[in-house]
């Protein structure tokens, strides 16, 4: 190993990123974009839906119930309907995915402290929206049935039966996300997917560029071993990789309020080890692919797709199918995935988390190893 | 300018593709400061040898020593003793003039100290002096040519393959790239350089033509040129040319006859004989003579000589 190769080789490659419009699009706005556009894209929080109210009774009980409604932040009333007609439409045309229809009997009902049915009405071709926005709606009924039967007991004289009315109360604490928003699951999650993308699309070019243009050949001709070869190639990834990977963390945390609960040691630790696991990778395309074109692609379907469905990033491993998981564990993204995550969301100790290291430090050692045996200084 | 053994020793070496014979037993030795011409028709095998000379390529079988050092067994430490300049222009279009020169400059360990020096010299040569902070890609051919050439000599090497340096440069540019290559020479530095330009190959001190895949000849141009051709050479301009070339080549007399530009070359056992004969021989079958003379052979009638006789003694060597 030869410092002064080494380093006339890791100046050239970072030369020509930089004089390379394409790469120079990867690296600084593909982080960024992709961050955009999962943080905010990939939402399961549900709040505002649209919804369409039709009052037939136009009491003032019936006034209160509305805004029940209208006060949850998970409802927006968007139209009042003067009769069905108009309600349908609204339904149709999708202007509101949920319709509340109180009979023109309510207020006498309830009166007469009888049973009294609201109807909703619900367009269901978002079947997940559907369901949540339903049990969203059924909360908010329940909470003013609460209150109606409170007022009436008091009503009657009966004030100390509120505090016996519910016995047995469940009261759930969420922890880690106590906002229970997804964001604060996605975003690391980004950073993940951010790190395997760049990090394999851009060193799948490395050696694949140099064949496809000629250049190989006289590179080859000079004393440079593959080692210096590789090293050099991957040393300005690294560096850049590290930026970009901080760069999202702190765009997670300062834009999109996602709490760091961790150390950064563990994090750039980890860090250090997955982007090991991807330069190499992408590496290892390049040299097998001899083209740009199959080398990248090489690269995005063993890493992309693979890291979106499996890694945990949106569906949760232990929800799949059994041969499905068992395919994730040889997955680098998937212990990458757990261990940022909880850097992130529970700041859990290093000695912790040491099954997952442990995980993505044989990755990492086993491909690096893939990489430095698979370029060969030869034509044939 | 040179540090170590400039000497080339190649015995027997062979490479297969396949079954594709590229490189044939070939045999040859290179002493220092020599110019080292291959000639031969694309595909000859001539890339092939270099490459293997070089390490790109490991040879099926025989043996090769550059700089004393066995290319199969060190292929790296020849490298260190090298230049090698590649048929396609193969530096980095991306980079400026002075970034490839610093970039190989670096790979060949040239120190911090000498690589300035080093550098300066390459610019000079290459005549790109006030171009250094070009864009490579930008520059025309033949001044690529010699920014390879300047790239591929950084570390003084003392042996130095250009395999066809000159393809594709207009002829100026290649008058003073062959002007490079002798003062190397003459610097002590052994030169192998491959062409099929004939003109280029009477620069060289020694030849070697190269034949699908095997040498049919060697020597400096004069030898080759009074060794290969037995007999003598004659241009015949006459009309029309295509019935003379089939009447000429079954008349008495006659061993060879070729096209040559608009006019025939013939090769006959003795020329002042054969020009009065062949005059009335083409008269009484009806093509007007308009000139017949007696020539010196250049080295493309060498060539086309030897390789009619060499592909009517020798088995095609392409599988079919």
């Amino acid at each position: 190993m030869n410092w002064r190769r080494l380093a006339a080789m890791a100046h050239k490659e970072l030369i020509q990123i930089f004089r390379d419009p394409r790469s120079l699009l990867v690296v600084v706005a593909m982080p960024i974009l992709l961050m955009f556009a999962y943080g905010y894209g990939i939402s399961f929080d549900i709040k505002h839906v649209p919804i369409c109210v039709l009052d037939r009774d136009a009491s003032q009980q019936s006034q209160d119930l509305l805004k029940h409604f209208q006060a949850s932040e998970y409802f927006r009333v968007v139209k009042v309907a003067n009769n069905y007609r108009e309600l349908n439409a609204a339904i149709d045309a999708g202007r509101c995915q949920l319709a509340v229809v109180i009979p023109w009997d309510f207020s006498r009902k309830l009166a007469a402290g009888g049973k009294v049915e609201v109807q909703a009405i619900v367009d269901a071709s978002d079947n997940n929206t559907a369901n949540v926005s339903m049990s969203y709606s059924e909360a908010v009924i329940r909470g003013y049935s609460q209150q109606v039967q409170l007022e009436w007991l008091q009503r009657h004289g009966l004030a100390g039966a509120s505090t016996a009315s519910a016995p047995i109360r469940v009261d759930a604490r969420t922890w880690f996300n106590e906002n229970l928003e997804s964001s604060a699951g996605i975003v690391p999650g980004v950073v993940v997917m951010v790190m395997a993308v760049v990090g394999t699309f851009l060193t799948s070019l490395t050696i694949a560029r140099e064949w496809e243009r000629g250049t190989m050949e006289q590179l080859i001709s000079t004393p440079v071993t593959s080692m210096e070869v590789m090293l050099g190639k991957l040393a300005p990834y690294f560096v850049i990789g590290m930026l970009d990977t901080t760069l999202c963390a702190v765009l997670g945390v300062l834009w999109f309020d996602v709490p760091f609960r961790g150390r950064w040691s563990v994090f750039f630790l980890s860090s250090t080890l997955f982007l090991i696991v991807v330069l190499s990778l992408g590496y290892f395309f390049s040299v097998v692919g001899k083209s740009q074109m199959a080398a990248n692609q090489m690269a995005m379907l063993a890493t992309f797709l693979p890291t979106f469905l499996l890694s945990g990033f949106i569906f949760p491993i232990d929800q799949m199918p059994v041969p499905v998981q068992v395919i994730s564990w040889v997955l680098p993204a998937r212990y990458f995935m757990t261990i940022i995550r909880s850097v992130f969301l529970k700041g859990t100790s290093l000695a912790q988390l040491q099954t997952n290291l442990l995980a993505l430090g044989v990755f990492a050692a086993l491909l690096a190893l893939l990489a430095t045996r698979a370029f060969h200084k030869r034509l044939d | 300018m040179t540090n170590g053994d400039p000497s080339v020793v190649v015995r027997d070496l062979v490479k297969r593709f396949g079954d594709f014979v590229a490189v044939d037993h070939i045999s040859l030795e290179a002493q220092r400061g020599e110019i080292f011409g291959f000639l031969g028709p694309n595909g000859a095998g001539k890339s092939t040898t270099i490459r293997m000379l070089c390490g790109l390529l490991h040879p099926t079988s025989g043996h090769a020593t550059v700089a004393g050092i066995d290319v199969a067994r060190e292929p790296e430490k020849v490298r260190q003793q090298i230049g090698y300049m590649s048929q396609k222009f193969s530096l980095y279009n991306d980079l400026r003039v002075i970034e490839n020169l610093r970039f190989f400059g670096g790979m060949y360990k040239v120190s911090s100290s000498a690589l300035p020096e080093r550098i300066r010299w390459a610019l000079d040569m290459a005549g790109l002096t006030d171009r250094e902070s070009a864009i490579t890609g930008t520059l025309a051919t033949g001044w690529k040519q010699r920014l390879a050439l300047g790239c591929a000599v950084l570390h003084r090497p003392p042996i130095l393959f250009l395999d066809e340096p000159t393809s594709g440069v207009d002829p100026i540019s290649r008058r003073q790239f062959w002007e490079l290559i002798h003062r190397m020479a003459g610097e002590g530095v052994t030169v192998f350089v491959t062409t099929h330009y004939m003109d280029e190959a009477e620069y060289c001190n020694r030849l070697v033509l190269i034949y699908r895949g095997q040498i049919v000849a060697s020597g400096s141009p004069t030898e080759l040129k009074q060794r290969a051709m037995k007999g003598e050479l004659l241009l015949v301009e006459c009309e029309p040319l295509g019935p003379a070339l089939e009447t000429l080549k079954s008349a008495p007399g006659v061993m060879d006859a070729a096209v040559f530009g608009d006019a025939l070359h013939l090769v006959v056992p003795e020329a002042s004989e054969a020009v009065h004969t062949l005059n009335s021989y083409l008269s009484e079958r009806g093509i007007r003579v308009k000139k017949i003379e007696t020539i010196r052979p250049s080295l493309e009638d060498v060539f086309v000589s030897l390789t009619t006789t060499h592909a009517q003694s020798a088995p095609d060597r392409r599988p079919q």
